[in-house]
């Protein structure tokens, strides 16, 4: 039963907060709204966070520089619609999907586009249920707690199996859909997933694939980009990287990015678990008893160098990058 | 005659954005939100059909918004209400329970009248809707 609007209470206080809307030849000053909200905070700190990723970052500015002149447009009196802001990020393994969506999640929060700003993050296994008339309460439990955040779906292409039609997928995709459709306001979706099977997926699912406003792609970062991560990842854990450690590190990454199953930043965080491993190694098994800070903090070339990246002739394929320290 | 029955029901009944904040505010104090519902309107009837189980996890009154509505669709006449329920240690019970939908004609109640010796009387009351079977009550209710 539609409720009716609560007669007196609520109705007139609503009416007098509203403005009014400013003359026709008034002017507003940009950096005076734009100190008012923290866009730019929240900009500056997404560019020292991540780095690279231009067409990432170009996007969210893009969405920032609207929320601003929507804003000023409801200032004037004229219509400020909260514009779609569901997602499907593509990109090789390792280009910082994940990591986004989490900024992303915050960052939409700090907009003022989503009320909570969490960020629930599912696969193919929470939403899809095991036997017929599972699927749909298991989404819907998904959903009801991605309310007001962003639901980011990892690996989104093995929602929908081409192959089989009676796949409970299908079923799952279409609950998706019509509530991406029907609570805008409440929440963002973000697919993720590999490129190449993203767009089979949206080949398969039109509907989806119109539904969704930003189509991001996430390029392959650069060696320059890869050792500014190194950097990050070593300041993350406390670990310095002297300036010879850091050209064999370039060196490092410049061959495993000729190597199968390179996965970008995760290599690079491997990378570095390993070279802490060596270090440790290193550092205990010295012949002197002593140790200072520094020489806890430094990773050196010589725990690069034992990589097996290096030591292996490119013929061989490497094994998986987890797998074993040589 | 018009049940009041749980917090606010001497006001208007509230419309879907003053629940939704109502909702939002037993989520802030971390209370669990239940949906509930039945056709029996007696004062005394204080277990009601569960629409699913209490939502621990929900973070957003959005989520909780979508069981309500789900629950109204499928009991478009009968009382549905959400309890919040506070776990905290000394607390541990419903901490606010209101009215979200009720049906639209509310029969009343009738007065019974029971002789008793020395011509004392007892009184009970019995609501005209529960005349009928369950499920059938309010006219186009579905079991």
């Amino acid at each position: 039963m539609p409720r009716p609007a609560a007669g007196g209470s609520a109705a007139p206080s609503s009416e007098e907060e509203v403005e009014q809307p400013l003359a026709e030849d008034a002017v507003l000053d940009i950096d005076e709204i734009r100190r008012e909200s923290d866009v730019d905070a929240v900009l500056d700190r997404l560019d020292v966070e991540l780095v690279g990723l231009l067409p990432v970052k170009t996007r969210i500015r893009e969405i920032a520089a609207l929320l601003l002149v929507d804003r000023m447009r409801s200032q004037f009196g004229l219509s400020s619609s909260r514009p779609a802001l569901h997602m499907s990020f593509t990109g090789s393994p390792g280009t910082g999907k994940t990591t986004v969506a989490l900024r992303m999640a915050e960052l939409l929060h700090g907009l003022g586009y989503l009320r909570r700003g969490h960020l629930v993050s599912v696969t193919r296994d929470d939403l899809v249920g095991q036997y017929i008339g599972h699927t749909a309460p298991k989404t819907k439990e998904v959903l009801k707690r991605a309310m007001g955040g962003v639901l980011f779906i990892d690996e989104a292409y093995y929602l929908y199996k081409e192959d089989n039609e009676r796949d409970y997928g299908a079923e799952s995709v279409e609950i998706l859909l019509q509530v991406m459709e029907n609570q805008r306001d409440d929440l963002v979706v973000i697919l993720a997933g590999y490129k190449d099977r993203m767009d089979d997926f949206f080949r398969s699912n039109p509907g989806m694939s119109s539904r969704i406003a930003h189509h991001i792609d996430f390029p392959d970062y650069t060696v320059d980009e890869l050792a500014a991560i190194a950097g990050l990842i070593a300041a993350e854990h406390e670990y310095v990287l002297p300036g010879d450690t850091t050209a064999v590190l370039r060196d490092y990454l410049e061959k495993r990015m000729r190597q199968p199953r390179f996965a970008n930043a995760r290599s690079v965080r491997n990378a570095i678990e390993r070279a802490r491993l060596r270090q440790a190694n290193r550092l205990v098994s010295q012949p002197g008893a002593s140790v200072t800070k520094q020489q806890l903090q430094e990773l050196t070339p010589a725990d690069f160098l034992a990589s097996r990246v290096f030591t292996e002739h490119s013929d061989r394929q490497s094994d998986d990058d987890t797998s074993g320290v040589c | 005659m018009r049940i009041t029955q749980g917090t606010f029901s001497y006001l208007p009944d509230l419309t879907d954005e003053e629940i939704k904040d109502q909702l939002q505010y037993c989520i802030d104090n971390e209370w669990s939100v239940a949906v509930e519902f039945t056709d029996d309107p007696h004062p005394r009837n204080v277990y009601w059909e569960m629409w699913g189980l209490p939502m621990f996890d929900v973070p957003d009154a959005s989520g909780v918004m979508l069981e309500v509505a789900a629950c109204r669709e499928a009991y478009p006449v009968h009382y549905v209400r959400v309890s919040a329920f506070d776990a905290q240690l000394t607390r541990q019970t419903t901490a606010l329970s209101f009215l979200v939908q009720r049906p639209p004609e509310e029969p009343g109640f009738q007065l019974e009248r029971q002789e008793g010796p020395d011509r004392t009387i007892r009184y009970t009351l019995r609501g005209y809707a529960a005349n009928s079977p369950e499920g059938q009550r309010y006219g186009r209710g579905e079991g």
